[in-house]
């Protein structure tokens, strides 16, 4: 039950599996407690953090969160919101009083269509997910050019690192705004050539990521990166 | 006696035609997360059966009315490729495969934590690449993994197997000749931590005692076959940290 610990070997669950006695402890995200045993609902590693035993899973959906910054993609319009695709569960709803325009009622659709993506904030998630989002604020835009990609949720704290130290290197190996949104989906714009070296980086994040050899790979990559002015 | 007739399946020496005991399961593969666009994913192969399922979500259930207010839904769609028998099968949707879906679709809801994602959808495609017999079971065991491939939440890995009656004898796994000719086929959906059964169909006749012994091999290469599962999912992810 120390798995957890720093230091010590993180172990592997599958869902099903006993991850030990209850005895006191509580239970945690990706877990359950059942005659008296905690039980791991989900594949991942096992981590155990003042005294609450938690699943951190492999894959996840992305669950939003008040707060986050995600790049979504419209997938319905009305006549006054449309309902984005936000790479999770359930679909965020954008106002039109909380567009970044004025709207007018029925024009909806000049503004943005199906497929068209943004930049956007996650302003409220209630007790039944009903997620509304916001493009009011700074940096929240519709995204008219680059090349946006997906990377598994849990690894999106991998992409930027420690302080965002990932994220500043890989922007400055390939030379591109490079924006990590919570939802795991990432924009990255500039030269055709950084593009592709960033994709394959960010491919490279969302295959191994959750490996060891995840930042020894990175530089491998480095090595093959465009060199500044090239393009 | 066989279903039909003087059918033998079983051999002087008590073994079956292709060589196992009564209790003996075919071999069994599993790798998980062979398709690289989707969010799980697993491959079976059991004896001559392959099946390969994929997993997409969850997401927003469409159309609307499928929604449910409280929990996700899991829509699963079971199919045989055309080639996967030597009679060719039409494509599409059939009474059997539709059947079958829902079946798994019932069987994997009692498992996966649908609360955990109301009003959305799960959608699970399994594909009969090759069949010979139990394909249903091979198909629920390679949903099972590619929905923990997903990290979508389960109370347990669910794992399908299945028994029945040759020659007035139970066994294990049956294979085509045995399913065709057989007396009965007992199929199940099986939770090995807890020991719950998640779903059991019964096609012939079994008396209480047998069905008693059928059980007892289900379960028996339940536990097998889970060991299979879990050691696919942690091959996939092994070096790892997090």
């Amino acid at each position: 039950m120390s798995q957890g610990q720093i230091g010590a070997e993180l172990r592997l669950v599958t869902p099903g599996m006993a991850i030990g006695p209850l005895s006191g402890k509580r239970v945690g995200s990706g877990a359950l407690a059942q005659n008296e045993q905690i039980i791991a609902t989900r594949l991942g590693w096992v981590r155990e953090m003042n005294d609450t035993v938690s699943v951190d899973p492999i894959n996840a959906a992305y669950m939003p969160r008040s707060g986050d910054l995600i790049i979504a993609t419209v997938a319905e319009v009305r006549n006054n919101l449309w309902f984005m695709d936000i790479n999770g569960p359930f679909q965020g709803l954008l106002p039109m009083s909380l567009a970044p325009w004025k709207v007018e009622f029925g024009a909806a659709r000049q503004h943005m269509g199906v497929g068209d993506s943004v930049m956007a904030r996650v302003q409220e998630v209630d007790e039944c997910h009903n997620v509304v989002l916001t493009m009011k604020g700074v940096g929240l835009r519709r995204i008219n050019e680059g090349s946006i990609l997906s990377v598994p949720v849990n690894h999106v704290e991998r992409i930027r690192g420690n302080n965002n130290e990932t994220l500043l290197r890989l922007r400055e190996i390939c030379d591109c705004r490079i924006m990590v949104g919570d939802n795991g989906r990432v924009l990255v714009d500039g030269s055709p050539e950084g593009i592709s070296w960033a994709r394959s980086a960010i491919k490279l994040a969302g295959n191994s990521g959750h490996k060891q050899t995840f930042s020894a790979d990175l530089s491998a990559l480095e090595k093959s990166a465009p060199k500044r002015g090239d393009a | 006696m066989g279903g039909y007739g003087d059918v033998k399946l079983l051999r002087e020496d008590g073994l079956r035609l292709d060589g196992r005991k009564i209790d003996e399961m075919r071999p069994i593969e599993i790798e998980a997360g062979i398709l690289p666009g989707a969010d799980g994913s697993a491959w079976v192969k059991h004896g001559l059966n392959i099946a390969v399922a994929a997993v997409y979500g969850p997401m927003e259930a469409h159309p609307r009315k499928i929604q449910r207010q409280d929990r996700c839904v899991i829509d699963v769609r079971y199919n045989m490729a055309p080639f996967s028998t030597s009679d060719r099968i039409r494509p599409g949707y059939n009474r059997r495969s539709r059947e079958i879906s829902k079946v798994t679709s019932e069987a994997l809801e009692s498992v996966v934590i649908c609360e955990r994602y109301p009003r959305s959808k799960i959608r699970v495609e399994i594909e009969i690449l090759s069949a010979e017999a139990g394909t249903r079971c091979v198909g629920i065991t390679a949903a099972s993994v590619a929905l923990a491939d997903a990290g979508i939440p389960m109370r347990d890995l669910l794992v399908g197997v299945a028994s029945g009656k040759v020659e007035d004898i139970v066994v294990l796994d049956l294979d085509k000749a045995e399913d065709n000719y057989g007396q009965a086929d007992l199929p199940v959906g099986i939770l090995p931590n807890t020991g719950e059964i998640a779903f059991l169909q019964m096609d012939g006749d079994l008396s209480p005692d047998e069905f008693n012994l059928a059980m007892e091999y289900n379960f028996k290469a339940a536990a097998e076959i889970h060991e299979i599962m879990v050691d696919a999912l942690k091959r996939r992810y092994e070096g790892g940290e997090n």
